[in-house]
């Protein structure tokens, strides 16, 4: 396996352009003729579907949701962000730049990352031509905000529902597409199988999830935009049904996996309630302008009531420890701040499994600053949605959160065109590994779906398609498609027979989910995960032996569902500690406790300016490393530091 | 924050598959703390059914946060239950009492067809998107995002209808089985923006069509769909979706595209 990026050379904001111009094209005329496939209907999937739909191309859409509406894009609260200047506070596109690559601690491909920001105008252009009713000032242009520490005001939002806007957008488009019939749709279907024939991807195998049919579809080539891991951890602000699967089984056919050990923990989530947690819910970053964090100073004073601790009592950690950015560091530090605290005892809220994990977020201060109604303008839904969910006012008492799952930097290895090391396989979106290095920006993940799904792929699919102009035919009977359509019914029957059947698949996802948030979350050393390393095989072995399935696979069964994508992320938790314990050094959201400077990241340079790009071999205890070297030509590697 | 524990009894409406039969079936959930939500404490069911090899009750969820629109259950006779504003994936078992019956149903609507237990097919709702409701507008072409002002008021009113997730409670709670908040939630949105202007008449008369074609009932001003409706999408849209219409039929003779590509 070689890696090869086809990143452009030269002047860097000249490169996507040098690149587009070297590229190939295929004439309108020709475009109906080739077949293209498309796994998820998010932010990248839908965008991508649309527009290649829209250029001519036979598109098939595939998503495991009843609508392609329902993407888990759709959760996204905070807004996206471009480098349009529009609040005069000096932004550029460079700068944008600059920002993304320093907050990926320097682990992410520079001229990736300019495209991306360079996109990041025309994003914002096609999103308001949809008609996707963004924020405006009383002089009728677009309002911006700050967020998540970012010096300029450059993120543009429609409410809380900035995600959902904007897919809406994208599955509108789509839509259109569906009903001029260059898109077939089809819901409720689940990608578990890719075929590769002649060393190139040409169609998938799925599964209805109404009737449990396993079908072939044979296309030229497949476009997979199948979101991120976070589910591995049991606990995530993810939707319960985002799942691996997709990526696991085209990396299981030769696609590398990427940096898997870059997993961003979000730092404002409400925190677990019970053992029967189904999931944790993510309260906007944007919270931080305006909420105080804090934890008692005193151990005895955990339990008390938060109104009832003086001030003098009140550990304002990260304003303490952070003067000049105060409740604003980004996400990883004001994680791991909060870890530490629990870690010392501080944490506060209810016992889960013998600990508080829980810290204030407190605006009794900005009430009184700004007013209720201020806040309520700001803030209303979300104040409601805590409410809803934990029955407090965040009004008349302070919030508690803590820091959950909530973003995977890590992914499907793609070239400077989105193309995994299987010819044909393109990766778009948080499904692959690409332009956040090892920590995600605020408002950047909404950015990059649709940079990929409008921008990118529709020209790198026509690149990659100009240049094979036509394959040779694939039928269904060919031995490639044969065994893949096996391979899916043999595990369905595997899952569905298991020796000795004790448990429903959420007993060994809870299970697995306990291990890497101990050993591969927001703190990680060798010996926790050697530990990890050591368990989740054994836990695997158990999950084949007696993992049980109810009904038939002949129909809609959800328990089914539910033990294909446990055993996808049986394997990948695996890598993930692989990949975290052979990264000694900190950087991003991945910290090891052995590589600090007085509690701060200590990134080495020198042995892990690279991407870590994992081939499967066969046996998930030892996947190959490759390694792709990492150059800065415009932002020069400094240390990232908060203080 | 008490922790309080409680039980309830579940009548679920349980049939294997469309036009198969169905009934309620009886089931005791046990020691259910209250800051569970209502889809956790189905969980914690299901997950004893699997364990004592009963298949699960069948449910649509993702999200988890009210977002989504997939999960929808019709909760004692209201569509996502007792709470004003939330999904039923939001909803938490402290809305209920000790000892509690409780009676689960899914979406009933001829336009809704059921595929498993409390799971619907509401496939209707993306054939009304998909006849009209966008801006047609191609990737790459837009003009500079602020060379339109648009009044705030236009924009929030906008949002205000664009807030709707899809969920079809409007058509569960509607006596007639209307879709017409749905439908008129989306009219509304893009006939409001200036960018939809373009496509505004033929957009109501096509998307209405559509909804009839389906067979979603009319509306006859009952109000359920709104009293429903997680996200407050309000029962004004619908008057404005019916000015739209006689607008758009005043307007224009131009037949109703078929196709557009």
């Amino acid at each position: 396996m070689e890696l090869r990026s086809y990143e452009p050379t030269g002047p860097i904001e000249d490169r996507w352009e040098k690149h587009k111009e070297a590229s190939k094209l295929v004439a309108p005329a020709n475009r109906r003729k080739h077949n293209i496939i498309v796994v998820g209907s998010g932010l990248a999937g839908g965008a991508a579907a649309a527009s290649l739909g829209e250029m001519g191309y036979n598109v098939k859409c595939f998503c495991y949701q009843d609508s392609p509406r329902r993407a888990h894009s759709i959760a996204a609260q905070g807004g996206i962000n471009a480098a349009k200047n529009y609040q005069n506070d000096g932004d550029s596109v460079y700068r944008l730049f600059y920002d993304t690559v320093k907050g990926g601690d320097f682990r992410s491909r520079e001229s990736n990352v300019y495209r991306l920001a360079e996109l990041s105008l025309h994003i914002i252009d096609q999103a308001v031509a949809q008609g996707v009713p963004f924020a405006r000032e009383y002089g009728g242009l677009l309002a911006n905000r700050s967020f998540g520490g970012a010096q300029v005001s450059r993120t543009f939002y429609a409410r809380g529902q900035t995600g959902q806007q904007l897919l809406l957008g994208a599955y509108q488009a789509l839509s259109r597409q569906i009903e001029a019939g260059t898109v077939q749709m089809f819901p409720r279907h689940e990608m578990l199988e890719l075929i590769v024939h002649d060393g190139r991807a040409r169609g998938i195998v799925t599964r209805c999830l109404k009737t449990g049919k396993v079908t072939p579809h044979i296309a030229d080539m497949v476009v997979l935009c199948t979101g991120g891991y976070s589910n591995v951890f049991y606990l995530s602000t993810n939707a319960k049904g985002c799942n691996c699967t997709a990526t696991w089984r085209a990396h299981r056919k030769g696609a590398a996996f990427a940096n898997p050990c870059y997993t961003q923990i979000h730092p404002t989530c409400i925190p677990q309630a019970g053992s029967y947690q189904s999931k944790l819910t993510l309260m906007s970053e944007s919270l931080r302008n305006d909420g105080r964090v804090w934890v008692p100073r005193k151990k005895e004073d955990v339990t008390k009531r938060p109104e009832d601790i003086p001030e003098a009592d009140r550990f304002y950690y990260l304003e303490e420890r952070y003067p000049a950015f105060g409740n604003l560091v980004p996400r990883d530090v004001a994680s791991r701040n909060a870890l530490y605290v629990a870690n010392d005892g501080l944490g506060v809220g209810p016992l889960v499994e013998g600990e508080r994990r829980g810290v204030y977020l407190d605006f009794a201060d900005a009430i009184s600053r700004l007013g209720e109604q201020t806040i309520r303008e700001r803030y209303g839904n979300l104040f409601e949605m805590y409410e809803r969910i934990t029955g407090d006012s965040p009004y008349q008492t302070p919030m508690r959160i803590y820091p959950a799952t909530h973003y995977t930097m890590g992914g499907l290895w793609v070239d400077y065109n989105l193309e995994a090391t299987i010819p044909g396989l393109f990766v778009g979106g948080e499904a692959n590994f690409s332009d956040h290095g090892s920590n995600r920006l605020g408002a950047s993940a909404l950015m990059q779906g649709l940079a990929d799904g409008y921008f990118v792929l529709p020209f790198t699919v026509g690149n990659y398609l100009g240049h094979v102009r036509t394959l040779p035919p694939l039928t269904e009977d060919h031995p490639d498609v044969q065994t893949a359509m096996q391979s899916v019914d043999t595990r369905v029957h595997k899952l569905m027979n298991a020796p000795d059947p004790k448990h429903a698949p959420e007993h060994f996802h809870r299970e697995l989910g306990k291990i890497i948030w101990k050993e591969c979350g927001m703190s990680r050393n060798a010996e926790g995960l050697e530990t990890a390393l050591e368990k989740i095989p054994k836990l695997r072995d158990q999950f084949w032996r007696e993992v049980k399935v109810t009904g038939s696979g002949q129909d809609l069964n959800q328990t089914l569902e539910r033990a294909g994508r446990v055993a996808d992320f049986l394997e990948l938790g695996e890598l993930m500690c692989i990949d975290a314990l052979d990264r000694k050094e900190s950087c991003g959201g991945h910290f090891r406790e052995e590589h600090q400077e007085k509690g701060e990241a200590l990134r080495d340079d020198a042995h892990f300016s690279y991407v870590a790009a994992w081939e499967w071999t066969g046996n998930p205890a030892e996947p190959r490393l490759h390694k792709e070297p990492l150059t800065f030509e415009y932002v020069k590697p400094t240390k990232r530091s908060y203080k | 924050m008490a922790d309080e524990l409680i039980n309830v009894t579940l009548h679920v409406w349980r049939q294997r598959g469309p036009n198969r039969p169905g009934g309620f079936e009886t089931y005791h959930a046990k020691d259910i703390t209250t800051h569970m939500s209502f889809l956790e404490m189905l969980d914690v069911v299901n997950e004893d059914l699997i364990e004592k090899g009963t298949e699960p009750i069948a449910f649509d969820y993702d999200c988890r946060e009210g977002i989504c629109g997939t999960c929808g259950i019709v909760v004692n006779g209201v569509a996502h239950g007792p709470q004003k504003l939330t999904t039923v994936c939001q909803l938490h078992m402290r809305q209920f009492e000790d000892g509690q019956e409780i009676w689960l149903e899914p979406w009933r609507a001829q336009g809704f067809p059921i595929v498993k237990d409390l799971i619907v097919d509401r496939s209707g709702f993306d054939r009304i998107i998909q006849a009209g409701g966008y801006i047609s507008i191609r990737t790459g072409s837009a003009s500079e995002a602020n060379e339109m002002p648009i009044a705030k008021e236009v924009a929030d009113r906008a949002m205000d209808a664009a807030a709707c997730i899809g969920c079809g409670a409007c058509v569960a709670a509607c006596p007639n089985a209307s879709a017409s908040l749905f439908t008129a939630a989306k009219i509304s949105h893009l006939s409001l923006m200036p960018q939809g202007q373009a496509e505004r008449a033929d957009r109501a008369r096509r998307m209405v069509a559509q909804m009839d074609a389906e067979g979603f009932g009319a509306c006859t001003n009952h109000g359920e769909c709104e009293a429903a409706c997680p996200k407050g999408v309000s029962l004004e849209w619908i008057a404005r979706m019916n000015r739209e219409l006689v607008r758009a039929m005043v307007k224009s003779e131009t037949p109703a595209r078929t196709r557009n590509r």
